[in-house]
C-alpha cells in the first residue's frame, strides 16, 4: 500500500485497454522521436508541426464520407507532405509550408460544417484517445513503426548526409530533393501513427521534443537518435501513468514531460559547456 | 578559350572538357571551354561574378550537364566518375547544438551516400582518424562541429573530401569567411594535402594573391570565356583584355597583383579585394 499503490494501481497494468494504450503508446513514441530526430537535425520544426493538423483534415474528410478516419488521416498526411515538398523553395520553406497547412485547415473546416456540428471521432483526433484504442489499431500502429523503422535504416546515412551538410551530399550523388521528399513522406508517416494516439493539437510535441532534447544529451548522430527514443519512449509511459492515476488528458502530460526532458537538455548543455569552458586554456 | 599551356597530355589529364558550352536562360554562360588538367596540380579559378565559376563546377560535379561538349574525369565520363571528384562547399554552418562530431562529418565522406548505416568498424575508424590527421584535426576529432571555429570546419570540409580517395577535389570559394591568417593556413594546408596525396586542386576564389604561392595554374573566367596557364602567362594584360573585351592593366606591388579596369571598371574582378 501507500505511495506505490497510489502510482501504480493495478488498473493501470491489467486493463485491456490499457495494455493497448502502453503498447500502441510506446510504438508511436519511437516512432516519432526516430522521425523527429531528422525533423531536428534539418530544422523542420514547422514542417514537423503543420504535417499533423493538415491531415486533420483528412479525418473530418472521412467523417464526412463515411469512410475510415485513419485512412483519411494518411491520404492528408502524405498529400501535404507531397504538396510541401513540390512547393517548397530553398529561401523560404516556412512561408509554402504554410499555405499547405491553411489550405488543409479550410477543407477540414468545410468537411466539419458539412458533416454537422459535433462529430466525436473528429474531436478525439484533435486531442487524441490513447485509452480508447483497440487491438487492432495497436497492430496497425506496429506495423507503421516497422515500416518507418525499415526506412530509417535504409535512408540512414544519406538522409543524414543531406540533413547537415546538403550541399556536399548533393555533390557526391544524394540528391537533395529526392531525400527531402522521403524525409517528407516519413513525417507524414508518423504523424498518421501519432494524431489518433496523442492528437493532432499534440503529436508535434512528441516528434519534437524527445529529439530536440537529445541533441543537447548526444554528442553523435547514433548517441542522439538512441537518447531521442530513450526519451520519447519514457515520456510516454511517465504521461500515462499521471493520466491514470489523475483522470488528466495523456496530451497535457505528454507537452508537459517532453518540455521538462527538453529543458534538462538545455541545463545539462549550459553545464557541460561551463565544464568545458573551464579546462580550457585561453587562446 | 585561349590555353596557353603547350603541352596537352590526355593519357594522363584528371579532368578533361572540350568544347564545352552551357547556355541558361538564352545566355552563354559558358562556351568554348577546353581545359586539361593533369594529376596533382593546384589550379586557382578566378574571375568576376557571373563569369560561370559556379557553373563550371557544377558541370565538373556531374550536376549540371552542358548544352554542348564532353566533361571526362579519368577518362570517363564525369558522372561514372562521381567517386573520384570531391568537393568543399561554399558554406557550412551548423547549429552550435548539432549531434555531429567531427569525425562523424569526416566518415559521412566515406560511406555516407550509400545505404543503410555503418556498424563502425575498425577499418572504418582508422580511416576517419588518417584523414583527420591529413589536417592536423585529431585533436578536435570528438569536438561538436557547431562548436568550432570556421578555418577548423574548412579542415574538416577538405577532410571529407578526401578520405574517399578521389582524384580531384573542388574548392568553391574556401576562403570567403575566413580572416586573413586562416586564408594562408587553409590554402598551405590544400597544397600540402593535395601535393603529398597526388590530388588535383580546384579552388575557386575571387582574390587570387593568398594562392600565388602554392598555384601550379590559373583558370581565369570572364564572359563565360576561360584562360589556362601559369600566372605569368595569364595574368597580363594583353591577355586579360582580351578576356574581359576592354583593356584592363595588372599592376603588381608589393608581391601581390592587382588586375585593375579601365573605362568599364565595374564588370571587373578586384584583384585585392579579401573576401
Amino acid at each position: 500500500m501507500g505511495l506505490w499503490q497510489t502510482l501504480f494501481p493495478s488498473g493501470l497494468f491489467t486493463a485491456s485497454f490499457m495494455q493497448n494504450a502502453w503498447l500502441a503508446g510506446t510504438a508511436v513514441a519511437a516512432l516519432s522521436a526516430l522521425v523527429g530526430f531528422f525533423v531536428v537535425l534539418r530544422g523542420a520544426t514547422f514542417v514537423a508541426h503543420a504535417v499533423p493538423r493538415a491531415s486533420f483534415a483528412g479525418a473530418a474528410g472521412a467523417v464526412l464520407a463515411g469512410g475510415d478516419t485513419v485512412l483519411g488521416l494518411a491520404i492528408f498526411s502524405a498529400l501535404s507532405a507531397l504538396g510541401m515538398a513540390a512547393l517548397g523553395t530553398r529561401r523560404d520553406q516556412g512561408q509554402t509550408t504554410a499555405l499547405v497547412l491553411m489550405a488543409a485547415l479550410g477543407l477540414g473546416s468545410l468537411f466539419l460544417a458539412l458533416g454537422g456540428a459535433y462529430a466525436p471521432e473528429v474531436y478525439a483526433l484533435l486531442f487524441g484517445q490513447i485509452v480508447g484504442i483497440g487491438r487492432m489499431d495497436v497492430y496497425a500502429i506496429l506495423g507503421l513503426l516497422l515500416l518507418a523503422l525499415a526506412a530509417t535504416a535504409l535512408l540512414y546515412r544519406p538522409l543524414l548526409w543531406s540533413s547537415v551538410a546538403p550541399d556536399v551530399a548533393e555533390a557526391k550523388g544524394v540528391p537533395r530533393r529526392r531525400m527531402e521528399i522521403l524525409f517528407l513522406l516519413l513525417v507524414a508517416l508518423a504523424a498518421t501513427a501519432a494524431v489518433p494516439i496523442v492528437g493532432a493539437l499534440l503529436s508535434f510535441s512528441l516528434m519534437v521534443g524527445p529529439a530536440a532534447a537529445a541533441a543537447y544529451f548526444g554528442r553523435s548522430p547514433g548517441q542522439a537518435l538512441g537518447i531521442a527514443v530513450l526519451i520519447g519512449i519514457l515520456s510516454i509511459w511517465l504521461s500515462l501513468v499521471f493520466a491514470y492515476d489523475t483522470g488528466l488528458p495523456v496530451g497535457f502530460f505528454v507537452a508537459a514531460v517532453t518540455a521538462v526532458f527538453y529543458g534538462l537538455g538545455r541545463l545539462w548543455a549550459h553545464l557541460w559547456q561551463i565544464e568545458r569552458g573551464r579546462g580550457q586554456v585561453p587562446v | 578559350m585561349r590555353n596557353l599551356d603547350p603541352v596537352r597530355t590526355h593519357e594522363d589529364s584528371v579532368l578533361d572538357l572540350q568544347g564545352v558550352a552551357v547556355h541558361l536562360g538564352g545566355r552563354a554562360v559558358l562556351h568554348g571551354i577546353d581545359l586539361s588538367l593533369r594529376p596533382g596540380e593546384f589550379v586557382g579559378v578566378i574571375g568576376p561574378n557571373g563569369a560561370g565559376k559556379t557553373t563550371l563546377l557544377k558541370i565538373i560535379l556531374g550536376l549540371l550537364r552542358p548544352d554542348e561538349g564532353t566533361v571526362q574525369v579519368a577518362g570517363r565520363d564525369v558522372r561514372a566518375a562521381r567517386s573520384l571528384v570531391g568537393y568543399v562547399p561554399q558554406s557550412f554552418a551548423p547549429d552550435p547544438d548539432l549531434p555531429l562530431r567531427a569525425r562523424d562529418l569526416v566518415a559521412l565522406g566515406l560511406d555516407g551516400a550509400r545505404w543503410g548505416f555503418s556498424l563502425g568498424g575498425a577499418r572504418r575508424r582508422a580511416k576517419v582518424e588518417e584523414a583527420l590527421s591529413w589536417v592536423d584535426a585529431l585533436h578536435y576529432a570528438d569536438q561538436p562541429v557547431g562548436r568550432l571555429s570556421g578555418g577548423e570546419l574548412q579542415r574538416l570540409l577538405v577532410a571529407q573530401a578526401l578520405i574517399s580517395d578521389p582524384r580531384i577535389v573542388l574548392l568553391d570559394e574556401p576562403l570567403a569567411n575566413l580572416d586573413l591568417r586562416s586564408q594562408g593556413d587553409v590554402v598551405a594546408l590544400v597544397g600540402r594535402v593535395a601535393h603529398v596525396r597526388g590530388v588535383t586542386v580546384v579552388l575557386v576564389t575571387h582574390d587570387m594573391n593568398p594562392l600565388l604561392s602554392v598555384m601550379d595554374r590559373i583558370l581565369y573566367l570572364a564572359r563565360g570565356q576561360a584562360a589556362l596557364g601559369t600566372v605569368d602567362e595569364v595574368v597580363r594584360g594583353d591577355v586579360l583584355t582580351q578576356l574581359y573585351g576592354h583593356h584592363v592593366d595588372v599592376v603588381r606591388v608589393h608581391g601581390r597583383i592587382l588586375v585593375v579596369g579601365g573605362a568599364d571598371a565595374e564588370s571587373l574582378t578586384c584583384g585585392t579585394c579579401d573576401g
